[in-house]
């Protein structure tokens, strides 16, 4: 075994510029798939983590009447909770509105949370009472689509909980920074009993968020949606990213591995001397057929030595400064912070090299299999077979 | 003692009298507004109605004028066809008390409009679904006082206030200027449950239509929006005509 390796390494050693154009090859792919699979966990990992912090908290109590994915259901989704049995709850009601800034009318969700709530990151602890109108709190996305700054006044107008009209000045007291568009773009937050006292609706809630994850129960009106549930989403956007991206470093090792394809196969064509040679000195084909192979998938193993040298620093400074995606990143249906920051799991490590060498090896030996069947003699004489 | 004894008696039979005088005024006052009411509604709701109208709708870069024809009967039946411009046209809207469909020819489905729905704009227009839908008479689900008299456009004017005596309206009070002599009101003003005015209304063009007066022209703004609002026209009224029952009927919409 350690004369295969021996022999092998001082093959590859030889073939000079051949071994390297192929190990940069494999390096390069290598080193793609663990940047895009990194990128994706970072993504996957700042999206969950902002999500739990801005919307889903550890699970939440639903009103049977809400839908996410409806906003009309909003009008029939709330219910009086009893704060005995909501303990380690935040309620949130949520009421359609419109707004008119620049005498422009601009649908809203309209928004409250109490005052002192610390399960989401919603900055309402900052709208304290303002003269003459209901401070309220706005992330940026929503702020650059209404043209609104901190301080601007403007007009409200929601319905009660029998229906009927109403109207307020609101007062920008809080512009919030996150990476969840759902809270932001066309929300209005502000305090619940803000909210409570404006619709008539006292005790009134559309979700209640759970500070700690709680067993699967629905009870009266509220049903419960576990933190996994919630997450389902980014879940599936970042899988349907990572097929997208497989598809992408799959062509890239597919280059990769039909140079050692070839490269082995002109090897044991125009090898069959030597070949022969190993056979006349005692060594069975197999083991000629294993030392070819090993010299194939020695080509993965320079690679995992060249990507170290390389990916080490360079996702090492990846990870702490992160990647910027600029403005494409402002509006995308899931939370994308300004940067990303790539996250290298010891198992994405791992698994991405096992890739590498066990499908490098894997075609390295389909050429190789053709030892077996030469005629030693024949091949000592360099005949073609 | 005794002197001041008579004066605090004296005092409390003059506010005891004064105030029965104010009860009485604005009782008499509330029974005057509520028959002034009774009168507009007299004038304005009629047992059938088959209406050309045109609604001139004025965004901030055009005015759009979209043409229909309408069939009422009470107030809790209606047919509308749109007639012009040629995207509109074939539209169809069917209302039958507080159910509305709208069937779109371009895409020969039928659907029926509910919940936050109702709150949209009808064409882009300052008028919601839900304000075309309001069937209930003034006087049924408002309180009226009068509040004073005031001239527009010539025209004497009482100033009547309404304000909601149920609970589930859209407008928590209004203000509607009614003519001292046509009892058509010309103008009208929907606030806020907090006192903010939230659209007007000016209605215009009053002309003697089969012995009713009745305003031609209406125009509704919705003051927190900028633009001048939308105007709804109406070209040719018939009152208390036959209206055949499957008008108001789902299969009509597709005919």
């Amino acid at each position: 075994m350690k004369l295969s390796f021996q022999l092998a390494f001082r093959n590859l050693i030889g073939a000079g510029l051949r071994t390297w154009l192929i190990v940069g090859i494999l390096t390069f792919t290598f080193l793609v798939i663990l940047f895009y699979n990194g990128l994706l966990d970072g993504w996957n990992l700042q999206a969950k983590r902002d999500a739990i912090n801005w919307e889903f908290g550890y699970g939440q109590f639903q009103h049977k009447d809400y839908d996410p994915y409806d906003p009309f259901s909003l009008q029939n989704a709330h219910g009086v909770f009893d704060a005995r049995n909501a303990q380690g709850l935040t309620p949130l009601l949520m009421r359609p509105a419109s707004i008119f800034p620049n005498g422009r009318m601009l649908s809203v969700t309209l928004k409250g949370l109490p005052k002192n709530q610390r399960q989401l990151k919603i900055p309402v602890d900052r709208l304290d009472k303002q003269e003459g109108a209901i401070p309220v709190a706005i992330g940026k996305r929503m702020a650059k689509t209404a043209k609104l700054s901190l301080g601007d006044e403007i007009s409200l107008r929601w319905r009660d909980k029998n229906g009927t009209f109403d109207a307020e000045n609101v007062k920008v007291a809080a512009i919030f920074n996150t990476t969840i568009s759902t809270v932001d773009q066309g929300q209005i937050w502000m305090r619940l009993e803000d909210l409570w006292r404006i619709t008539g609706m006292n005790n009134e809630a559309t979700i209640m968020i759970a500070d700690q994850p709680m067993p699967d129960t629905s009870f009266k009106d509220w049903n419960y949606v576990n933190q996994e549930k919630l997450l389902q989403n980014i879940n599936n956007v970042i899988e349907i990213e990572r097929a997208s991206a497989r598809i992408i470093y799959f062509i890239l090792l597919a280059i990769a591995l039909l140079a050692i394809f070839d490269t082995q196969v002109l090897s044991v064509f125009r090898r069959q001397k030597e070949i022969g040679t190993y056979i006349a000195l005692g060594m069975t084909k197999n083991e000629v057929t294993g030392l070819f192979t090993l010299e194939g998938s020695m080509y993965s193993l320079f690679s995992m030595f060249l990507g170290t040298l390389i990916g080490v620093p360079l996702f090492g400074y990846l990870s702490q400064k992160g990647i910027s995606f600029g403005a494409f990143t402002a509006d995308m249906g899931i939370g994308m912070g300004d940067r990303i920051y790539p996250s290298f799991s010891p198992s994405l490590l791992v698994s991405s090299a096992l890739i590498v060498i066990i499908s490098a090896t894997i075609v390295s030996f389909i050429p190789a299999r053709k030892i077996v069947t030469m005629n030693p003699i024949d091949a000592l004489k360099g005949k073609l077979q | 003692m005794n002197t001041a004894r008579n004066f605090t008696g004296k005092m409390k039979k003059i506010i005891l009298l004064f105030s029965f005088l104010f009860l009485g005024i604005m009782s008499g006052q509330a029974q005057d507004a509520q028959i002034i009411l009774d009168k507009v509604d007299k004038n304005m709701v009629s047992k059938t109605e088959i209406t050309e109208s045109e609604m001139i709708i004025r965004g901030k870069r055009n005015v759009q004028t979209i043409g229909s024809k309408s069939y009422t009967e009470g107030n809790k039946k209606s047919f509308t066809e749109y007639l012009y411009p040629e995207r509109e046209r074939g539209t169809k809207m069917l209302k039958l008390e507080d159910r509305l469909w709208i069937y779109s020819p371009s895409t020969d489905r039928t659907i029926q409009l509910s919940g936050h729905m109702l709150r949209q704009s009808v064409m882009g227009s300052d008028l919601s679904y839900e304000d075309m839908m309001e069937d209930r008479k003034l006087k049924e689900i408002y309180d009226a006082i009068i509040l004073g008299e005031e001239t527009i456009d010539e025209r004497k004017t009482w100033i009547l206030e309404l304000t909601a005596s149920v609970e589930n309206v859209s407008y928590h009070k209004r203000k509607i200027w009614v003519d001292q002599e046509r009892f058509i009101p010309l103008k009208e003003e929907l606030f806020a449950k907090s006192g903010q005015l939230l659209k007007k209304t000016t209605l215009s063009d009053i002309s003697q239509i089969d012995g009713r007066w009745y305003p031609k022209k209406i125009n509704f703004k919705d003051v927190l929006k900028s633009g001048n609002g939308t105007d709804f026209i109406i070209k040719k009224i018939q009152f208390n005509p036959a209206i055949p029952a499957y008008i108001f009927t789902k299969a009509s919409l597709k005919k």
